[in-house]
């Protein structure tokens, strides 16, 4: 059991370093122009549905993750 | 350097001893009053005092002010005002029990002292990847913070010492990370925090003479959450806090709801009948980590105990590795 929860921290640390490098590659480039004011505002709406959607399926990943880690002591 | 070794020193020892030397006279209070709970995992009826929050929050005050003598930091101040917010507000929930989601909302607003003071830098800085600029939703990321870094350490103060000797892994594992990634005034302004708490540990490990409380432990977990956004190490962070955060993420998706622990009506953890602590089968009670770390048999609460303090050491030298990432790009 031990293990397997060292083993599910060292996942959740991978999960965030390779999050990480998606959020800096996916999320940085992105600028929205041509609405002048209103042109941060949305370049942060945007930012913001697509970090929520990356916060999703990183939840997602974890519990698939946690299940399988966990499968012979989680018979619940 | 040497300047900043002076105030470094004087504020270590002033937020060590002051939970060190207030702590026995504050259990004395709190026992004339009777404000003491059952301690659950104990055979004997015992009983211990609580909440220690007020010499926690007593030993961060005066540490922090000392710092503030010397840097005049806006930061030290918004650390100091979202402390202190969070304190009062476990203090109000130790007195009166509040709703489920009080101490979130409440929290969120603690965090607004560290906008308003401009104590944080909107760039989110990732290891090997470099930092993204997200000025709209790092407003979001500190509303969200506090909430989570509170309620985490909360969550987590189940057993006789595992909030504060895991608080003292964590935060001065974060102190480290500060000191690798050249933000100085930062780190020194973290390092009372792992002093607090290692002078309340010496009363709250087993077995407990008092118990932080609501506003103990939020006051820890505030104030990490506030020196993570001032520092600008909230992945770091992250990372040293994972046994904790593990725990919380297990018990929302087994309850799938923000609800109070005792609002929980199945037991994830019952007593053999020597009183060491083993898992359940209750399929309505949650899963936490207590209870994984119980799934492979039986084992006394000092083990248990002890095992969260490995996790904590394993997620501090991660936090380690990932900061001295910080300085690595592809």
């Amino acid at each position: 059991m031990k293990s397997g929860l060292f083993g599910f921290l060292f996942a959740m640390w991978v999960l965030i370093i390779v999050g990480g490098g998606i959020v800096v590659t996916l999320l940085g480039p992105i600028s929205i122009s041509g609405f002048d004011e209103l042109d941060l505002f949305i370049t942060s709406m945007i930012k913001a549905i697509v970090a929520l959607v990356l916060v999703v399926v990183w939840i997602l990943i974890l519990l698939k993750i946690k299940n399988w880690i966990f499968k012979k002591e989680l018979k619940l | 350097m040497i300047d900043l070794l002076i105030p470094t020193i004087i504020s270590c020892v002033v937020a060590f001893a002051i939970v060190f030397v207030m702590t026995p006279p504050l259990i004395k209070i709190l026992e004339k009053r009777n404000f003491a709970v059952k301690d659950v995992n104990k055979k004997e009826n015992v009983m211990v005092v609580r909440p220690g929050g007020p010499a926690i929050i007593a030993g961060i005050i005066a540490s922090e002010l000392v710092l503030y003598a010397f840097f005049q930091m806006n930061e030290i101040l918004a650390i100091l005002i979202t402390t202190s917010t969070a304190f009062v507000i476990g203090y109000v929930d130790d007195r009166k029990v509040m709703g489920g989601w009080f101490k979130p909302v409440a929290l969120a607003v603690s965090a607004i002292p560290i906008i308003a003071l401009g104590a944080y830098d909107s760039n989110l800085a990732f290891p090997l990847f470099g930092t993204v600029q997200i000025p709209a939703l790092y407003l979001v990321l500190i509303i969200f913070m506090i909430p989570i870094t509170g309620n985490t350490i909360n969550s987590i103060d189940v057993l006789n010492g595992a909030a504060s000797g895991f608080m003292v892994i964590a935060s001065f594992s974060l102190s480290i990370c500060l000191f690798i990634v050249q933000n100085y005034e930062i780190a020194i302004v973290s390092l009372p925090l792992g002093f607090v708490s290692l002078a309340f540990y010496k009363y709250h490990k087993i077995p407990s003479k008092i118990f932080p409380g609501d506003s103990g432990a939020l006051t820890l977990g505030a104030m990490y959450g506030a020196i993570t956004i001032v520092g600008g190490v909230e992945i770091i962070a992250a990372v040293a806090l994972l046994p904790a955060v593990i725990n919380s993420f297990l018990f929302l998706s087994s309850v799938k709801r923000i609800v109070e622990h005792r609002q929980i009506k199945g037991k994830p953890v019952e007593h053999t009948d020597d009183f060491r602590l083993k898992a359940t089968d209750d399929k309505k009670a949650p899963v936490t980590l207590v209870r994984l770390i119980l799934a492979g048999g039986p084992m006394s609460e000092k083990q248990v105990a002890f095992t969260i303090f490995k996790l904590a050491i394993f997620s501090g030298i991660l936090a380690i590795i990932t900061a001295f990432m910080m300085g690595v790009s592809i």
